[in-house]
């Protein structure tokens, strides 16, 4: 059944998560799978691949723990707080992809800091932890978006656009949660 | 001969005025929203902190973790050095970590350069700037 046919907007939002999990798994899935190609293929081009799967990486380490500022914020409530955490997982799936990569073209991935700082004082409610939100997802997009032409293997271009879509849904869920237009442009830049 | 030097003078004023108001800030803060994956305004994050940026020496912000080539870079940002950095991050400094292919436009560079020039005047920059939390591990 298609979420659009659901009676319920939390049984469809239930099910679009559910299958957005899935399909974040099998690109991972697919990205696994292919890095043994992309371990024989080593050359001196690795070296910028793993340069940027890196700072891919920091940048999903931050995210994770963005999200977990949020799930403690005590902000957060019922379905969004279900979402925030969904979203959570779906980073930290990126994490563990990018980082695996990275060790598997023999770099060294960067690891999660001790602490990061957020605004805090910030979010008071609800709307800013989303808003929040919100806009690092929409700085992601255009982070993958900036990095994909500089793969030099075409699969990790590919593999990273797999990521950017993913992240380009949480930026329109969450606008939607905050009651703006969802894909407010054709074009993301 | 003074007269030719009051002309180019006078060129080089107007094209300086025209650019000044040429560049919107308020699109320069839809550009920076391309940047919020790793920079904020006040703080450091993947990125470096973007307060104070104008006149600073690449690689200097105290305790961020750097790259070895932009520490080694020996640029000092200013509006152009900044412009040719948007545009090919990876080419004006090989091996930086802001492994990002670059704003393209001139228009949407100096519309960003405008606008990380306004908000350090603005307390987003200054003493007033948030203060930080990070969540417990």
């Amino acid at each position: 059944m298609s979420f659009f046919e659901m009676p319920h907007p939390v049984a469809a939002r239930r099910l679009f998560l559910g299958r957005s999990g899935a399909v974040l798994s099998g690109a991972a899935v697919a990205l696994l799978a292919g890095r043994e190609a992309l371990a024989a293929k080593s050359d001196g081009a690795n070296a910028q691949d793993v340069q940027i799967l890196n700072t891919a990486l920091g940048a999903e380490l931050e995210a994770i723990a963005a999200y977990q500022l949020g799930a403690q914020s005590k902000l957060l409530q019922g379905a969004t707080l279900d979402l925030a955490l969904t979203f959570q997982g779906h980073h930290k799936e990126h994490a563990d992809v990018l980082a695996k990569t990275v060790e598997k073209l023999g770099g060294k991935p960067v690891t999660a800091k001790s602490d990061y700082h957020f605004p805090a004082d910030q979010l008071k409610s609800q709307t800013d932890v989303l808003k929040f939100a919100a806009k690092l997802e929409q700085g992601a997009v255009s982070a993958y978006l900036g990095a994909v032409p500089l793969f030099g293997n075409r699969d990790l271009a590919k593999a990273a656009a797999s990521i950017l879509g993913d992240e380009a849904m949480h930026w329109a869920v969450l606008r939607q949660a905050l009651g703006e237009t969802p894909v407010p442009a054709a074009f993301m830049s | 001969m003074k007269t030719g030097v009051r002309s180019v003078l006078g060129l080089a004023l107007c094209a300086a005025i025209s650019a000044a108001a040429a560049a919107d800030a308020v699109h320069g803060e839809q550009v920076h929203a391309r940047c919020l994956a790793c920079h904020a305004l006040a703080y450091d994050r993947v990125g470096p902190r973007h307060c104070g940026l104008f006149g600073r020496r690449a690689g200097s912000v105290a305790g961020f973790d750097y790259s070895p080539a932009m520490k080694a870079s020996r640029i000092v940002w200013t509006d152009k050095t900044l412009d040719r950095f948007l545009t090919r991050p990876m080419k004006m400094i090989p091996g930086t970590a802001m492994t990002y292919d670059g704003i393209p436009d001139p228009k949407d560079r100096a519309d960003l350069i405008a606008y990380l020039k306004r908000v350090d005047q603005t307390p987003s920059c200054g003493e007033h700037a948030p203060s930080m939390s990070s969540p417990a591990s």
